[in-house]
């Protein structure tokens, strides 16, 4: 995988009442949504088929 | 001032067959030799310095514990330094020692690596069709949980009160930024109505503060001392409680913050404010409010939600890098380990989002609720379990953390290379370069010490007391100059 550019961020303020909720710009927010729903398309095909019988088969040893 | 924090992670991976018996001890056991038939060849573990009995509070239980009946599972060693073998009904991997966080994340991915070629190699062994499956996550969803251990280097000079008082804080409300999250509790009685989704994979199953157990009655502190290097001048704390991250960037805040802390509580600069008055409900709590809004009971009679117990962490860590630097965790990496901590927390409290391609709990939550949304799913249905457990699936086909876009700290490249060569800043250096050129020569190895045959004389075991000792600058050209075993072992003197 290649690495990533760092996100670089601007120092936050440290209290809740110094910071007043920065809402994400539409744009913002619709690419989220549209990744997301990419992410969900993929997932549909990838989930295991009998899920069901899947997590019931699922059963580990405790350990440590 | 504080030592360095050489440190590690032991990883207990999730493990299934499917199209054949189902037993995990034996299946353990032929993934590991079917790894170690492909890839190595096997030198097998010395159990010599092994004393899990050991407690940091001054007294031993050798006596009371039952006797280590898993001896003569499998249990080899790598080149890289790394450890590879059964542990209980899971195959485990513990990293070599590493220097600082970046190492231990390059190192934890090797491990996944390594699993992952297992599991490939496996399949030559079982019949058509079947295959072993194995997840890193810590629980089954079914009440049974194993282990994702970190370990850090302390100086025996710091009193382990204070290590337990100190530490604490920091143990019950890092989950914020590094939990692997869950889909539902395995509490009795609390149903997923009750909590659909928590923070934590882990602290379900913490019922003590303090305590030498691992497996039942787990403490959010462990008092094993078995420092496996020289005991009169360290110890390394034995940390139970984190989760198995899939995100780089969890692994190496997890470590790096972790760090950070105890090298303050070495420096005794932490104090006591921030004790927390009942750590193992606190635990519970935090995990379960993925709103992060409610408040933990103080000690001190105040209340503080987690996020701000790891805001004034962080302010005490920026103090304590002005004050006494941050050289004991490696300066740019503890650097740069603040910058993210601190964009974790700001990300957390005012845009979630932002933090879905770095913190695990964030990532999975939103696919879960996501998928729920889309297909009308109510809590409890086996589909969102199974996303939970496809998270952590190291079937690359099926991974749902590679699908996620969380971000990398370290190149695949790096990672090939970590699979077989270990570290050089740790006697890891020593230990899998020794083993690389002579395998034949070594007949055991072990955390601090490597035990030669070399045909005529007795056992040579070469001692490794000091973890900053064998490195590539103090041992390279000796290893590089030697044509033998024998060559080497005159010239080290032993």
């Amino acid at each position: 995988m290649a690495e990533r550019t760092q996100k670089q961020k601007s120092a936050p303020a440290r209290t809740e009442e110094e910071v007043t909720e920065a809402p994400a710009t539409t744009a913002t927010g619709e690419k989220l949504k549209a990744e997301l729903d990419d992410l969900l398309d993929e997932i549909d095909g990838v989930l295991e088929t009998n899920a069901e019988d899947f997590v019931k088969s699922y059963v580990q040893k405790g350990g440590e | 001032m504080a030592i360095p924090k050489v440190c590690g992670i032991e990883t207990e991976y999730g493990i299934m067959v499917r199209g054949a018996d189902n037993n995990p001890v034996s299946a353990s056991s032929l993934l590991i030799n079917a790894y170690l038939n492909t890839h190595t060849r096997k030198i097998v573990w010395d159990f010599q310095d092994e004393r899990p009995g050991n407690d940091a509070r001054g007294f031993s239980l050798d006596d009371a514990l039952a006797p280590d009946i898993d001896t003569h599972l499998v249990n080899a060693v790598l080149t890289n330094g790394a450890r590879y073998y059964v542990d209980h009904a899971h195959p485990e991997v513990s990293t070599p020692e590493c220097l600082d966080a970046r190492e231990v994340v390059l190192f934890d991915r090797a491990a996944e690596e390594i699993v992952r070629a297992s599991m490939i190699a496996a399949r030559n062994l079982l019949p058509e069709g079947a295959e072993i499956l194995c997840h890193k996550n810590n629980s089954d969803g079914k009440g049974n949980s194993y282990g994702c251990h970190e370990n850090y280097l302390l100086s025996r000079e710091t009193p382990f009160g204070r290590i337990v008082a100190q530490v604490t804080p920091h143990f019950v409300t890092r989950q914020i930024v590094i939990g692997a999250g869950k889909v539902g509790c395995e509490l009795a009685g609390v149903g997923a109505d009750d909590v659909p989704f928590q923070i934590s994979q882990r602290a379900d199953f913490f019922e003590e503060e303090v305590g030498l157990e691992t497996t039942l009655k787990r403490p959010i502190v462990n008092t094993r001392d078995e420092p496996h290097c020289d005991a009169t001048k360290y110890r390394r704390l034995h940390v139970i409680l984190g989760d198995a991250n899939m995100s780089e960037v969890a692994t190496y805040l997890k470590v790096g913050a972790t760090a950070i802390v105890l090298a303050m509580i070495e420096d005794d600069v932490m104090g006591d404010d921030l004790t927390i008055a009942n750590p193992v409900g606190a635990i519970r709590q935090v995990s379960h409010d993925t709103a992060l809004k409610r408040t933990i009971l103080l000690r001190s009679g105040r209340r503080a939600r987690a996020m701000e117990i790891q805001w004034s962490l962080l302010e005490r860590a920026r103090k304590y890098e002005r004050s006494h630097g941050l050289g004991c965790v490696g300066e740019e990496v503890g650097a740069d380990v603040l910058r993210r901590w601190e964009d974790v927390l700001t990300g957390l409290e005012h845009d979630r989002d932002s933090v879905a391609d770095v913190v695990d709990w964030v990532a999975k939550q939103r696919m879960v609720e996501g998928f729920a949304e889309r297909h009308r799913v109510r809590p409890g249905d086996a589909r969102l379990k199974a996303l939970d457990l496809q998270y952590h699936d190291m079937r690359r086909e099926k991974c749902l953390a590679d699908r996620v876009g969380l971000q990398t700290l370290v190149s695949d490249d790096e990672v090939r290379a970590a699979m077989t060569n270990p570290p050089t800043t740790t006697r890891a250096y020593f230990r899998g370069r020794c083993l690389a050129k002579w395998p034949a020569d070594i007949v055991a190895a072990n955390w601090d010490s490597l035990v030669f045959d070399v045909g005529r004389d007795p056992l040579r075991r070469v001692p490794m007391m000091e973890p900053l000792r064998g490195t590539e600058e103090h041992v390279g050209r000796l290893i590089d100059e030697s044509d033998t075993a024998t060559e080497l072992l005159a010239r080290l003197g032993a």
